[in-house]
């Protein structure tokens, strides 16, 4: 590990997250580092949701993370996190370091702490500058009464300080990053398609040329076509050393774009592998992953049995405990992540 | 079961979203029908679960010509069809608990100390435990309140189910758990199923056949 990441927790973690990319390793150093990230959310009474537990991660330039999960495993709540955008009623622990990675203007540029951050920080320096956010609904992100041209050159003027005299083709350029048509810029959101709206806010989050993409749940209710060429430009924008971190329930979606895959269940990462092995024959190690995978139609389309326990009420051991087939007494205790999977059972890696 | 011959339908007579669409869903047959996004099947679904009225075209359903389309539509034709939407949170009244989510369609006919004991087995087919029972809507998660829905749509124990993308926002297990909910149902109902998908997989595992939108069968 090379960054300047938290002291003394580097030792502990580099085993989970980076054991399948290697070639990032001494490479890049990391875009995006968290460590022992945990999100509460205090409600009326007292009632205290778990709603992420000690998460640690890296993203390098470049990379594609996908974080999957069912709703309400908590990888919403992860992101909202890295971009400052949680409720008030929100407790978190642990650290976010999100940097620029490569040599740029101001080189003394040592990054942002996220979650330590002011919201004056975050306006100023993270959102759509450091972490451009890809949007759930891109509809809604939009502003319905002015066209993409006019949004666009705004962003282009807030965020990157360009004279009046060169926004339109600042913007036009924002728009071919994001392969939005020039035909089109004159448009209102609401004479847009799904796939084009997608692509105006992808465009949006490109202005400022951010290190960090997060795109969250970009596939949803897309059809195939759509999700193809969605997944086809985000993965474009990795390759142009973008680190992206996709938020997904979307197995299918995630087995295209990503390099790495981390599953959440409860909260909590329960597997960090490459997606080449996930996919593949190694397969997945976490009987939770190894179960949400095989529920996919194209494979068993048998269902995990049970539910996920309440995040109010989690278990002192295993959160998947009383669904897993494997489960034995020392499931008791809460496995960490370490190698790639938080599980007491897991079998070793297929290339260990 | 079902018969839509040449529906045309929409929102605007002008541009209307369907055109001429016929299909035909057999006693206790699983039909899917599969299209992309914005082709108008899931106008298509609203017209078979008598929630649109089609511009021209006829839709029978048991037997019966269908005259009247949402409250008009007499009572035991309306409660012979069972709807499940996409988006479970448009689908539902913020208001209620879940529990109370699952009996509405008895509440409204006055039926729910009847249907209680149905609603609480349903409750557990779906797999809800009872403290998410008592809670609301923005209280559990899209997948959750799926399950309720579904429960919901089953309650009055209708001879055809349309689905309408009932599990797009979901994950593999919930929607496996889902599909399988419904196939269990089907199997005790003899019921019909019409879902409407833009997941050619999913459909094909699901369904007995599987139709492209826009169709000219029937
Ligand atoms: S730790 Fe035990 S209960 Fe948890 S996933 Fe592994 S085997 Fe199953």
């Amino acid at each position: 590990m090379t960054g300047p990441g938290p002291a003394g927790l580097n030792g502990e973690t580099t085993n989970d997250t980076t054991s399948g990319r290697e070639r990032h390793m001494g490479e890049a150093p990391a875009v995006l580092t968290v460590r022992g990230l945990s999100v509460r959310f205090l409600m009326p009474g007292g009632r205290e949701v778990a709603a992420v537990n000690d998460v640690s991660f890296d993203l390098a330039p470049g990379e594609c993370l996908a974080l999957v999960g069912e709703s309400g495993c908590g990888k919403s709540v992860l992101a909202s996190a890295l971009l400052g955008l949680l409720p008030a009623n929100a407790r978190t622990r642990g650290t976010a370091h999100l940097r620029r990675p490569a040599p740029t203007p101001d080189a003394a540029d040592d990054g942002v702490e996220l979650l330590a951050a002011s919201e004056e920080t975050l306006t100023r320096r993270v959102r759509g500058r450091l972490a451009g956010l890809v949007p759930q609904s891109p509809a809604a992100h939009l502003t319905p009464v002015r066209s993409v041209r006019s949004q666009l050159e705004e962003t282009v003027r807030e965020l990157t300080g360009t004279p009046r005299a060169a926004l339109r083709a600042a913007a036009e350029a924002a728009a071919a990053r994001a392969a939005f048509p020039a035909d089109h810029l004159d448009r209102y959101p609401h004479q847009l398609s799904g796939g084009l709206a997608q692509r105006a806010t992808t465009a949006l989050a490109l202005v400022a040329d951010a290190p960090l993409l997060i795109a969250d749940e970009p596939t949803t209710g897309l059809d195939r076509d759509l999700v193809d060429r969605t997944v086809g430009e985000l993965r474009r924008h990795a390759d142009a050393g973008h680190a992206l971190l996709v938020i997904t329930h979307d197995l299918a979606a995630a087995e295209r774009i990503a390099d790495r895959v981390a599953v959440m269940y409860a909260g909590r990462l329960v597997e960090v592998a490459p997606a080449q092995d996930f996919f593949g024959t190694a397969g997945p190690r976490h009987p939770y992953a190894h179960g949400l995978l095989e529920a996919l139609p194209e494979r068993s389309f048998t269902p995990i049995p049970g539910l996920p326990p309440e995040l109010d009420a989690l278990p002192a051991g295993c959160a998947f405990a009383d669904r897993c087939h494997l489960a034995t007494d020392r499931c008791a205790t809460s496995p960490t992540l370490s190698d790639g999977v938080a599980c007491h059972h897991a079998p070793e890696r297929a290339d260990a | 079961m079902l018969e839509l011959s040449r529906i045309t339908a929409g929102y605007d007579r002008r541009a209307p979203v369907i055109r001429d669409v016929s299909l035909t869903v057999a006693d206790g047959e699983a039909v899917g029908l599969l299209g992309p996004s914005g082709c108008g099947k899931s106008t298509l679904a609203r017209v078979a679960a008598l929630l649109h009225r089609p511009e021209a075209g006829t839709v029978r359903l048991a037997g019966e010509t269908v005259r009247g389309y949402r409250f008009r539509a007499p009572r035991a034709l309306r409660t012979s069809v069972g709807v499940v939407f996409q988006q479970p949170r448009l689908a539902a009244d913020p208001r209620l608990t879940l529990r109370e989510l699952i009996v509405e369609p008895a509440a409204a006919t006055g039926r729910s100390r009847e249907l209680a004991g149905r609603a609480a087995e349903l409750a557990e087919a779906t797999g809800l435990g009872a403290s998410l029972l008592r809670r609301r809507p923005h209280e559990v998660s899209d997948g959750q309140l799926q399950r309720a829905c579904v429960a919901r749509a089953l309650l009055l124990s209708p001879t055809l189910l349309v689905c309408d993308e009932m599990t797009a926002m979901l994950d593999a297990s919930t929607t496996a758990a889902l599909v399988a909910v419904v196939e269990e149902y089907r199997r005790q109902h003899d019921a019909a199923l019409l879902a409407v998908g833009h997941d050619r997989v999913l459909l094909r595992r699901w369904c007995d056949r599987v139709t492209e939108f826009p169709t000219a069968e029937g």
